[in-house]
């Protein structure tokens, strides 16, 4: 079964998935060219992992259709499999064998050879732990050698599912130049994540999904701009009091002091800049524009999930 | 053919650093073998020892062919302190001290503790000295006793424990290992992952069925070893390597029962559960630990229908009664076509994950 799209890694047509009452996915359509870093984003239960699962031919949709390379990914397609690989949300390892006996394991069972498991696992800062028990291994160390086991192969297309929850600062930076690195070898990447920060450094294009339907598919950056979010510059509370800044700036600027900083919200930074730098006051000014979070917060709401 | 090497080796590694499989399907009946072995050698033991104390001349005449004749049966061993030989006689740890009498009586203490052992070493030394009054008088006996113990011809408790006790330890490693790993794949997730990996389900099912008969041929090896062991007295006969097929067959068999048990069984606990709910019942009822010659009709008949009856009484055919393949095969055809239906029925209630 092909479909047309050539240059697709993945499509996805009308997908829908129920559980009992709940319907985790609702319709999802989208479309992942080669070579793209794709995001999927949403709130806790937006029916991001039963979207991976039904792309990655874990689950089988009640409706529609999906294709890796144009293939079918359900029922179990063996010539599939090799060209995939898979970070679960929840990692799978043989009890009691090493870290390095792990990734040795799941390199054989692709073919590859135990070298390639050690140049993995030094890739994932691990090489000191490879004598340790999977079970062991801290819940970062657990989760980069889950990493490691998805990309031994070398696939052409990864799915990662929360790849840096749990990750120390360095190890997401360092997982982030590895994925990165895997993408410009041209391999096409979908991954999910919390870290709105994280989607707009490394996704060429989002979906942002809630209640198993997308709401919203783009570049980060276009997705930003659309969005229209006013800017916010600040400054350390006490340079220019709140009433000041209103009485000189007007209407069109919010101005909000919580006792830490001035914090002056507006669509048309020039004239606020202009007010503090006249006033010598630009010491430990921060500007921020729209971000991925405010496009997140907009489009999915800011109340907490049941 | 790699997947399938890779995972078996996994699987060996994983379990054999997992101390409770090991003790359980290596240790465990290993241990039933040695402690019944001993329990049902009692005190019938035809081995005697005597202290002999000072110079005591039938003994010490003795030529070498004579001493290493009478070693078969009677062990002499020297403790010329007679209150220290006494009281080794006095505990059993020997089972007589011999002294010669300034006169030249011979005086022979023994203890009345074990009346068994009492006869046999009265008994063994009487000949001692009658030999030794023979060879003083030159002349040939008139009337010679040749003996025979009725219990060489037919079952030494050995022989009957070694097939059970092995029948028992297969039909335990295949039943547990089957349905832990399914469940504990299943449950840990790896069956899930293993699903995503370009390996085929033969070869997922294969892995654990290649260690599992490879640690059914190690018992079988450790079994044979230990009960052959001059202390234990087993003899095999003629066709005993007939027990390798046997034991490979009764494996993948009792593999299908705990691939089906491990089908329904959601947590590892129900399927360890679940598993010793099938094995110990069917052990019994099997005569795996104990003969069924006395057992109510009922629990005979029902022996028939236990695939452990017919893979233990086929073993202790091929094992100690001098059987050969027309006794084995019938069994062996059983047990595969067994495992070949509960196979079919396991692998359509098959699942990859939980959910
Ligand atoms: N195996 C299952 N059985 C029943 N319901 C499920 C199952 N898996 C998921 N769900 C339900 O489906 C919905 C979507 O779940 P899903 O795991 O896809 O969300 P998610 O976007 O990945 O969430 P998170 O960010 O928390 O990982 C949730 O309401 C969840 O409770
Ligand atoms: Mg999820």
């Amino acid at each position: 079964m092909t479909t047309g799209d050539e240059d697709a890694a993945i499509t996805a047509d009308g997908l829908r998935k129920r559980y009992g009452a709940v319907q985790a996915v609702d319709g999802v359509s989208l479309t992942v060219r080669r070579g793209e870093f794709f995001g999927l984003l949403g709130p806790n239960g937006a029916g991001k992992t039963t979207t991976l699962e039904i792309l990655e031919g874990l689950r089988e949709p009640d409706e529609g259709a999906a294709t890796l390379f144009g293939e079918r990914p359900w029922p179990r397609n063996p010539r599939l499999l090799p060209r995939i690989g898979v970070q679960l949300q929840a990692s799978a390892f043989f009890e009691r064998l090493t870290a390095h006996e792990q990734l040795a394991a799941f390199a054989s069972l692709y073919g590859v050879g135990a070298r390639r498991a050690e140049e993995m696992l030094a890739r994932v800062g691990l090489t000191e732990f490879a004598g340790t028990q999977a079970e062991k291994l801290s819940g970062g160390q657990a989760q980069r050698l889950s990493i490691a086991c998805a990309l031994v192969h070398e696939p052409e297309l990864v799915f990662l599912d929360e790849p840096t929850t749990g990750l120390d600062p360095q190890a997401r930076r360092n997982l982030w130049d590895l994925l990165r690195e895997i993408n410009a070898d041209g391999r096409t990447v979908v991954l999910t994540t919390h870290y709105l920060d994280e989607a707009e450094i490394l996704c060429d294009r989002v979906a942002v999904m809630d209640h198993g339907k997308v709401l919203r598919t783009g570049p980060p950056a276009a997705l930003i701009r659309e969005l229209d979010a006013p800017t916010r510059i600040s400054v350390p509370s006490g340079a220019l009091s709140a009433a000041e800044a209103r009485a000189a700036l007007g209407d069109d600027v919010e101005v909000v002091d919580d006792g830490v900083s001035l914090v002056l919200a507006t669509r048309e930074p020039a004239p606020v800049l202009a007010l503090l730098g006249a006033r010598g006051e630009l010491h430990g000014l921060q500007v921020r524009g729209g971000t991925l979070e405010d496009v997140f917060l907009h489009l999915t709401g800011r109340e907490f999930r049941e | 053919m790699k997947a399938f090497l890779s995972l078996s080796r996994s699987l060996l590694v994983s379990n054999a650093r997992d101390r409770t499989w090991l003790f359980f399907t290596v240790l465990f009946p290993l241990m039933f073998l040695l402690l019944f072995g001993v329990l049902f050698k009692g005190g019938s033991a035809a081995h005697s020892t005597v202290l002999q104390v000072g110079p005591v001349s039938v003994l010490d005449r003795m030529t070498p062919a004579q001493r290493a004749e009478l070693g078969r049966s009677l062990t002499i061993k020297r403790d010329d302190n007679l209150s220290d030989a006494l009281k080794q006689v006095r505990d059993g740890t020997d089972d007589g001290a011999l002294q010669q009498t300034a006169s030249g009586q011979l005086l022979l203490h023994f203890s009345a503790g074990d009346a068994t052992r009492a006869a046999t070493v009265q008994g063994l030394v009487d000949a001692v000295v009658q030999q030794a009054n023979q060879d003083a008088t030159g002349r040939p006996p008139a009337w010679t006793l040749t003996t025979a113990q009725v219990e060489d011809q037919s079952t030494k408790p050995i022989q009957y424990l070694t097939p059970g006790l092995l029948g028992w330890a297969i039909a335990t490693s295949g039943t547990f290992s089957a349905a832990l790993t399914l469940v504990a794949w299943r449950r840990k997730r790896i069956l899930r992952r293993l699903r995503l990996a370009p390996v085929s389900l033969t070869a997922v099912v294969a892995a654990p069925t290649a260690v599992t008969l490879v640690v059914a041929l190690v018992q079988t090896a450790v079994f044979l070893g230990v009960a052959t062991l001059p202390y234990y007295g087993l003899r095999l006969t003629g066709d005993w390597w007939l027990a390798v097929p046997l034991v490979l067959s009764g494996s993948v068999c009792f593999m299908s029962i705990g691939l089906l048990a491990g089908s329904f069984a959601k947590t590892e606990n129900a399927a360890q559960s679940v598993a010793q709910l099938i094995v110990l019942p069917m052990a019994f009822l099997s005569g795996s630990f104990f003969p069924l010659d006395f057992a109510p009709g009922w629990v005979q008949s029902v022996a028939q229908v236990m695939p452990l009856h017919h893979l233990s009484a086929a073993m202790q055919d091929v094992l100690s009664r001098g059987k050969g393949v027309d006794a084995a095969l019938p069994t062996i055809g059983g047990l595969l076509a067994l495992a070949v239906v509960l196979c079919a029925v396991s692998l359509r209630l098959f699942r990859w994950d939980d959910a």
